[in-house]
């Protein structure tokens, strides 16, 4: 249980440690914490993926069923991607509705995801207007050490690489892996006085003047971004943030590639 | 529970008196308990019971919310089990339902039976139980975690707790009933023993079973219950001789 | 049963003939654990120390505490236990003016406080006033287990000499688990280094040339 206060000190710390280019947990700026991927960790879902950033795990389940296409997009299969960040996953979790930490979280990994064309959703209609398979994301958060984005959405990637099309068990065809085209990465930098790090502990989260997520694609496009907390950017750390995190996506994607 | 003579009943018992899974009446499936898995929670633990996963942390003693829950002369414990979308065949809607809400107040107030809740009042004591995959016999799987998770935390408690359900299926009492036998049997009664003193602080029962057969069943969910009450004293005893995590394992 | 065992919930002590301690329950005149932790028998006492567990203020701790809230003649402050602590202004160095106490103190500022008086519901209240209580300027706070803080001690303070002549670092341990650690950035490095080893590894024997020989790598690194 060993972890810091939150306490005026601890943001001097961290940020007196930035500024000499150091970490709380001795990492350099743009060092991310070990990952490990589990895939296929669920046998009950037709994609799963454990994936742990540090401390941090974030278990993704996929689902497919057959459903209804939207009344706007006939030909296309459905995609819903959602968060769960439940109450084993840290002490400030508080009862009621889905948090807005959550429903930010579901949102910009689903993003990413849409945006990246990662799944093709016309290949999810089955008949246009009438029947076509809904894809369900579902992020399981069971322990929040800190960027919880990052590792969301690795495990949704790789859950979704694994994942079978149901379509024996409901009659609609062979059954077959789902087809992944692209494979888009979220890097997440936070804002430490002028520093700007990747990988942020929930220590540097609540000390950070503003976080940034970007997501970008195997091409090297930038395909979704987040700026949040409160904090500011100059568009010139976008471009280098931009940068650094097309490195680590490449690095990640290899490392879910590679991954069995 | 299930169907009895619908279409496609598997055979649940062979010839040899086994089975589907090979296992015989009086066999539990494999059963793993990790302790001490989370970084950020008072205490917890994962169990990995046949094709079960179960995730259990523990938070507290800390103060009550809402306020109106708090209680002057002990901790409240709030329990809450709950499944993952993805932890059956068919896509779960997420959050509680009615089931998981009962769930959840058997597996607490069976817990707060053993907890010394008097040495903590006016504070809560949060329980949670995530079931991962789910494969029959989740509550018992959440139980048998959540209580090696009290004790990672180290809240005050007079004995673990372990738990197993008993079903009869193709006539005959079993334990530990797998997803078939559980769709398909006749019956089952999930039950919870405080080893130290040979009393039950959950039992539940659905179907059909006689006066004499229930008295069996829960012998045999005793017997089950020791054995389990092992590899939770195992898994802890590892996670404090070694040091790191621990686990405790028996097939 | 013999010293230094680990025993778990529910274990009986074999140990009639003492009194139950800390970490222990009596039922039908028999002695058993009520945590996980190490049998300890100091005659006429067993007890179980514990691996993990709660803070329990107890009256004259010194522990660190954190300022949640600003009343008009008092703070409420963090002290690691379920409920916030008053702390009244008379229990400060400052002569402060009715509704002044911000002035004073601000929700995030640490301090180490005593605790003077404990009530049957655990409500507690804290001073300021005395050696080594104040306001904490610098440095880092570490929470650990507060089971481990003994070790973290250590035998007549010898745990917190090593690590301080080692790292030139100077620390504060509370009774709630907290650490205090100030001095450069790297000697407070090592010690929280350290003493992630000792909240992990604090009830396994050898700890202290444990702790030694990371210092000496540490060094060396």
């Amino acid at each position: 249980m060993t972890n810091e206060v939150t306490t005026e000190i601890l943001a001097t710390h961290v940020l007196d440690l930035a500024k000499a280019g150091k970490r709380l947990d001795g990492r350099g700026l743009d060092e991310l914490r070990p990952v490990r991927i589990t895939p296929g960790y669920v046998t009950s879902a037709d994609g799963s993926a454990l994936v742990e950033l540090g401390d941090t795990k974030v278990l993704c389940g996929v689902k497919l069923e057959p459903g209804t296409p939207f009344p706007d997009t006939p030909n296309a299969g459905v995609l819903t991607t959602n968060a769960e960040i439940v109450p084993l996953s840290s002490p400030e979790y508080e009862p009621g509705p889905p948090s807005i930490q959550s429903i930010e979280l579901s949102r910009v990994v689903d993003r990413a995801i849409r945006a990246a064309e990662a799944i093709d959703l016309a290949k999810l209609c089955v008949t246009p207007g009438e029947k076509c398979w809904t894809c369900f994301v579902d992020l399981h958060v069971l322990d929040d050490s800190g960027n919880l984005t990052d590792a969301a959405l690795l495990a949704a990637m790789s859950a979704l690489k694994n994942a079978k099309l149901p379509g024996e068990r409901f009659e609609i065809g062979p059954t077959v892996p789902l087809e992944v085209n692209h494979l888009p990465i979220e890097t997440t930098f936070v804002r430490i006085g002028d520093a700007l790090i990747v990988d942020p502990t929930c220590e540097e989260e609540d000390t950070c003047q503003g976080r940034l997520t970007i997501a970008t694609d195997e091409a090297g496009n930038v395909v979704a971004m987040q700026k949040s907390m409160v904090g500011a950017f100059s568009p010139h750390d976008v471009i280098e943030l931009v940068d650094r995190a097309l490195v680590h996506g490449d690095r990640l994607r290899e490392l879910i590639n590679t991954t069995k | 529970m299930g169907s009895v003579g619908a279409k496609d009943v598997p055979e649940l018992l062979d010839a040899h008196g086994k089975r589907i899974d090979g296992r015989g009446l009086h066999d539990l499936r494999p059963l793993k308990i990790e302790a001490g898995v989370l970084q950020r929670a008072t205490g917890s633990a994962f169990v990995e019971w046949g094709e079960n996963k179960v995730m259990a942390a523990v938070y507290g003693p800390r103060e009550v919310h809402p306020r109106h829950m708090q209680q002057n002369t002990k901790a409240v414990v709030q329990c809450r089990y709950n499944m993952a979308s993805f932890s059956v065949d068919e896509r779960k809607r997420p959050g509680l339902d009615r089931r998981s809400q009962e769930i959840s107040k058997v597996i607490g107030e069976a817990l707060e039976s053993v907890l010394f809740v008097e040495e903590f009042p006016k504070t809560s004591i949060g329980i949670y139980i995530e079931v991962l995959q789910a494969n029959a016999g989740t509550r018992c799987a959440g139980l048998v975690a959540a209580s090696v998770a009290l004790a990672d935390a180290g809240i005050p408690m007079s004995d673990l707790v372990p738990a197993v359900a008993v079903g009869k299926i193709a006539g005959k009492l079993a334990l530990d009933l797998r997803k078939e036998e559980d769709n398909y049997g006749e019956s089952d009664v999930p039950m919870a023993l405080v080893p130290r003193s040979g009393r039950l602080v959950l039992l539940q029962m659905e179907g059909h079973m006689t006066r004499d057969e229930l008295k069996t069943a829960m012998d045999m969910g005793v017997k089950g219950c020791e054995k389990i009450y092992e590899i939770q004293k195992a898994a802890l005893r590892n996670r404090y001789s070694l040091g790191g995590n621990g686990g405790g394992e028996a097939q | 049963m013999k010293e230094r065992t680990i025993v778990l919930p529910g274990e009986e002590l074999n140990a009639g003939e003492f009194q139950p301690g800390p970490g222990t329950y009596r039922a039908d005149g028999r002695i058993y654990a009520s945590v996980a932790g190490i049998l300890s028998i100091r005659a006429p006492i067993v007890r179980v120390i514990p691996f993990s567990g709660p803070y329990i203020p107890q009256h004259g701790d010194v522990v660190i505490a954190v300022v949640k809230i600003i009343g008009p003649t008092y703070w409420l402050v963090d002290v690691g236990a379920p409920h916030y602590a008053p702390l009244h202004y008379s229990g400060t160095p400052w002569k402060i003016e009715y509704g002044e106490c911000g002035e004073y103190l601000r929700p995030g500022d640490a301090i180490v406080v005593r605790i003077e008086a404990v009530d049957q519901n655990q409500r507690i209240g804290v001073t300021m006033n005395g050696d080594g209580l104040g306001r904490i300027n610098g440095g880092i706070i570490e929470q650990i287990s507060p089971t481990k803080v003994p070790r973290v001690i250590g035998k007549s303070g010898s745990m917190i000499r090593l690590l301080e002549t080692s790292t030139g670092a100077r620390m504060t341990v509370g009774q709630n688990g907290r650490v205090w650690i100030d001095g450069s950035q790297s000697s407070i490095y090592q010690v929280r280094q350290a003493l992630q080893i000792i909240d992990r590894e604090g009830q396994r024997s050898g700890l202290t040339d444990r702790i030694k020989l990371f210092l000496e790598q540490s060094h060396s690194a």
